[in-house]
Formats: structure tokens, sequence, C-alpha cells
């Protein structure tokens, strides 16, 4: 029976599975996956499940019926695949021979320096809540370094819970990647009203740590003391086990735009580790760490999967998801649709920073992005208006 | 087909107004609303706002 192998079993593993079986896959299907758990949901580990109770039923992504005759390995991880020879040999040394693959590897937090530290915590799986909870509590100090996401999110969440809270990161302003200066400052402002500190455009130089806990000293002379410290300076794309095969690995692997890895017939890749171009924009590759994109790039990189193995010709429609990602922190619910990081300006477009506002980001005379501050009634006709703006001709 | 959403769960994010714009709305408070009911021949666009939602609040029932 032909086999298709999917490395990596969380959102985009299983997305892709599901869209595999969807389309009417016949052959087998394995899925290899590092982690011990059966495929989960992240965005609840900076959130509430960190604070509440971290648990696996809690966050267990819901499987369709059919993708119980997956076979699901948990535990053991591809060390190396062979994509000429089509064989993917795991950290068990048994070898898999398979005719098609994905690749669902995702990222891994980027640490800082061994010769800094090796004692912060880091925020990317379940079994990292779980480890991070019990040291959050009235009280505790807590310093995050990495100003993210992620890093934001932690702190609002460890904020509620009754930590004091030091964020100390490199930016001008929080998220500042993604949402510009003027939005990630507005959403500072809300952090620092619920007593959160920044500290940015600092790194941290020295970590001494001890029983009482550690100092974190920075770039300015200063210090942070703290009794926990979380490191969310960023991902790394886990591609290791792809090298060897020719493949441009330097931020993710590259795709093309029917996802296939280095434009190889019968390999694709899917989720966070994945580098495609989206013509919705323009033709440069690029990483998108979204929830949403693991399901979008999941369906398209399945029918590209199956008609590579059928020998009939791919989808020749443009593959041009839009964006989507949410973030809630405190009481803001934020929202981002399009790709706002691709904006030269940032205006408001109604509302206003301090309270519920959406923010318009363009480049040229298209409307690339749009972030909301609450407001989610204004979503639909947003969403619409970017979609409209961007399949004009680029000005 | 008969559809269930838990609204205790469900974060009004509306991307199963995108993907099922027949059956999911946002009112004017911008909460969720939805029909229970739904013909068979909606079930793909159904199937994706199921998936597409991001707390897994939507289930077919029947
Ligand atoms: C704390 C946190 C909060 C988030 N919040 C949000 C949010 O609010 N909104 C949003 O849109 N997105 C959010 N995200 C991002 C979202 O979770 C990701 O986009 C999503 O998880 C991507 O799924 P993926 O399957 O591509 O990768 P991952 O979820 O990273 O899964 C990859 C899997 O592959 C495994 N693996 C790696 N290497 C190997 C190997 N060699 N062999 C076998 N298995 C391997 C890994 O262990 C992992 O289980 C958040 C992420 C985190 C960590």
């Amino acid at each position: 029976m032909s086999r298709i192998v999917i490395v990596g079993g969380s959102l985009g593993g299983l997305r892709a599975a599901e869209a595999l079986l969807a389309k009417g896959w016949e052959g087998g299907i394995v899925v290899i996956s590092a982690e011990r758990h059966p495929p989960y949901t992240r965005p609840p580990l900076s959130k509430g499940l960190l604070a509440a109770a971290p648990d696996i039923a809690a966050v267990e992504l819901r499987r369709r019926p059919e993708t119980d005759a997956v076979d699901w390995r948990f535990g053991v991880s591809a060390v190396h695949a062979d994509l000429e020879a089509r064989r993917l040999t795991l950290s068990d040394r048994s070898v898999i021979a398979y005719d098609g693959i994905v690749a669902a590897t995702g990222v891994r937090p980027r640490r800082l320096p061994e010769r800094v530290t090796r004692n912060g915590f880091t925020v990317r799986t379940l079994d990292d809540c779980t480890a991070l909870r019990p040291s959050l509590s009235q009280g505790t100090r807590l310093a995050i370094v990495g100003a993210g996401f992620i890093g934001c999110e932690i702190a609002a969440t460890a904020s509620a819970l009754g930590c004091g809270v030091d964020v100390i990161a490199l930016d001008r302003a929080p998220m500042v990647m993604p949402l510009g200066e003027v939005v990630g400052a507005a959403v500072q402002r809300r952090h620092e009203a619920r007593g959160v500190k920044f500290h940015l455009g600092r790194s941290v130089r020295t970590v001494d740590s001890s029983a009482s806990g550690h100092i974190l000293s920075l770039d300015d002379g200063s210090r942070v003391e703290c009794d926990v410290f979380v490191e969310a300076i960023g991902s790394q794309p886990c591609v290791e086990w792809l090298e060897g095969n020719g493949l441009d690995l330097t931020d993710g692997v590259e795709c093309d735009n029917s996802m296939r890895m280095g434009g190889r017939s019968g390999a694709v890749a899917v989720g966070d580790v994945a580098r495609f171009p989206n013509p919705l924009f323009d033709d440069v590759p690029r990483r998108v760490e979204h929830w949403q994109m693991a399901t979008e790039t999941a369906a398209r990189a399945a029918a590209t999967l199956l008609a590579d193995l059928s020998g009939t010709p791919a989808e020749t429609k443009p593959f041009r998801p839009l964006p989507w990602f949410w973030s809630d922190q405190f009481e803001t619910k934020l929202q981002s649709f399009g790709s706002p990081a691709l904006g030269e300006r940032a205006e408001v477009l109604e509302g206003d920073l301090a309270g519920e506002a959406a923010i318009g980001y363009h480049r040229g005379k298209q409307l690339v992005g749009v972030v909301l501050l609450g407001m989610p009634k204004a979503a639909p006709r947003l969403r619409r208006e970017i979609l409209d703006s961007l399949s004009l001709e680029p000005a | 087909m008969i559809i269930s959403v838990d609204l205790d769960v469900c974060q009004n994010y509306g991307q199963c107004v995108f993907a099922a714009p027949e059956v999911f709305d946002l009112d004017d408070n911008a909460e969720l609303v939805y029909q229970a009911e739904a013909p068979d021949s909606s079930r793909g666009e159904i199937e994706a706002a199921v998936t597409a939602c991001p707390v897994q609040a939507i289930r077919i029932v029947g």
C-alpha cells in the first residue's frame, strides 16, 4: 500500500492528515511526532491554560473520526529525510519508506546563549506550560525576556495572577515587528496601567542565579531581580532533519506557491515551518506563524501532494490565503488581518488607540493589513476592504 | 444537519462567519448568532467553520 508520512503531529500535522483523508487518500498515513501528547492547540498555553491548571484535556484538538485510521507515533522524531530515495530515518533508528511526505515540524523557541544562562523557562509546549505554572503565584517576581506576542501574553496572564512582571526587550515597542510602533506603544500603555514594567531597547548581558532568585544585568548597567524568568525571544524553525537535500533552509523550508518544498514533487510543507510566497502581497516567500495558516497551508499542501502522487496536474489557481491571527492581553482582544508588517505607514481608521480602534497599514495605495483592538463588529467589513484593495494592481 | 455552538466558549472571533456566512453571523453587539439547522448541501462550509474555529466551540451533532 502506498504511504504518506507526516512529520510533526501538532496542528499542521493533524490538519494535513484530515485534508488528505477528506480529499480521498486511500493509502496509509503515518504521523511522526516528537511530543508524547496527541495533537493539541497552543494559543491557551500563554493565556487561559497558564492562568488555570495545565491539562491536555483542555487543549487537545478534536480529531475527525476518519483520523483513527492514521498510524500516530508519539514520542519519536525524524532525524533525516532522504527526499530522493523517499526514506525517513527516525530517532529510534528505524527507517520508513514513503511515497509522499509532509513537513509539519513547526518551530522551537530561540534561546539566550548558553554562556549567559540555562535557567530560563520557555513556553512552546504543554510540558513547558506545566513546568512554569507552579512558579507563578501572588507576589512572584517574573521577568520576561522578549516583548513579542507570546511574551506580552504571558506578561498579562502572570500579572492577572498577581505576579510582579518586568519585560525586557531590544525593540523600541512591544510587538513592534508585526504591529508597528504606534500600536505597540498603545498596547504597552495598557500593560503599564496594570503594573507591568518595560525595559525597552535593552538586552540581557548576564544572569546571576542563586537560591534566592536571579539577577538579570542589562546592557545599560541596570539590573532586574526576579524569582523566575521566561525567554520569549522568538523562534527557530525545526528543519535540521531536512538537511542534505539541497533545500533552502535559511528560515524554515522554502516552498513554492503549491507548498512543495524546493519545488520537489511529492514533498510538501505546512504551518509555521513553511516559507512560501503569497501572491496576494508579492512573490517573496515568508513564514507565517499564525494558528489559522496551519489549516490553510495544510489544505493546499494536501491537494498538491495528492495530485503529485496520482500524476495529475496540481491546482493552477494561485494560493492566496489572507493571514489572520488573534491575541488576548488583559481585556484587549486583538486581531490582525492581512500583513501589517508589510505596511509602510499605519493610521487609525476608526476609534481611538486609548479605547477600541481599527488601524490600517498601507503599502503604496494598497491596504495590506488591519489590526483591531476590540471592534469585532468591524472585522468582516475591513477584511473585505483588504481583499478588495489587494486585488487591484499594485500602486 | 444539526449544529451546536458552545456560546460560553465562543470568543466571537467570527472565523465561522467567513467560512459559512449562510449559517453564522455576528449580531449588532458583535455576538455570534447561528442557525442550528442547515441543509446537507452546506456540509463542506460548515466543516470548514468547525475547523477554523480557534476555540473548538462548534460541533456538528446530527
Ligand atoms: C504560547 C503560544 C501562543 C500562541 N498564541 C497564538 C494566538 O493567539 N493566535 C495565533 O494565531 N497563533 C498563536 N500561536 C501560534 C500557533 O500555535 C502556531 O501557529 C501553530 O501551533 C503552528 O502549528 P504547526 O503544526 O505548524 O507547528 P507546531 O505547533 O510547532 O508543531 C510542530 C510539531 O512538530 C514536532 N516536531 C518538531 N521537530 C520534529 C521532528 N524532527 N520529528 C518529529 N516531530 C517534530 C514538534 O515537537 C511539534 O509537536 C501561539 C503559539 C504559542 C507557542
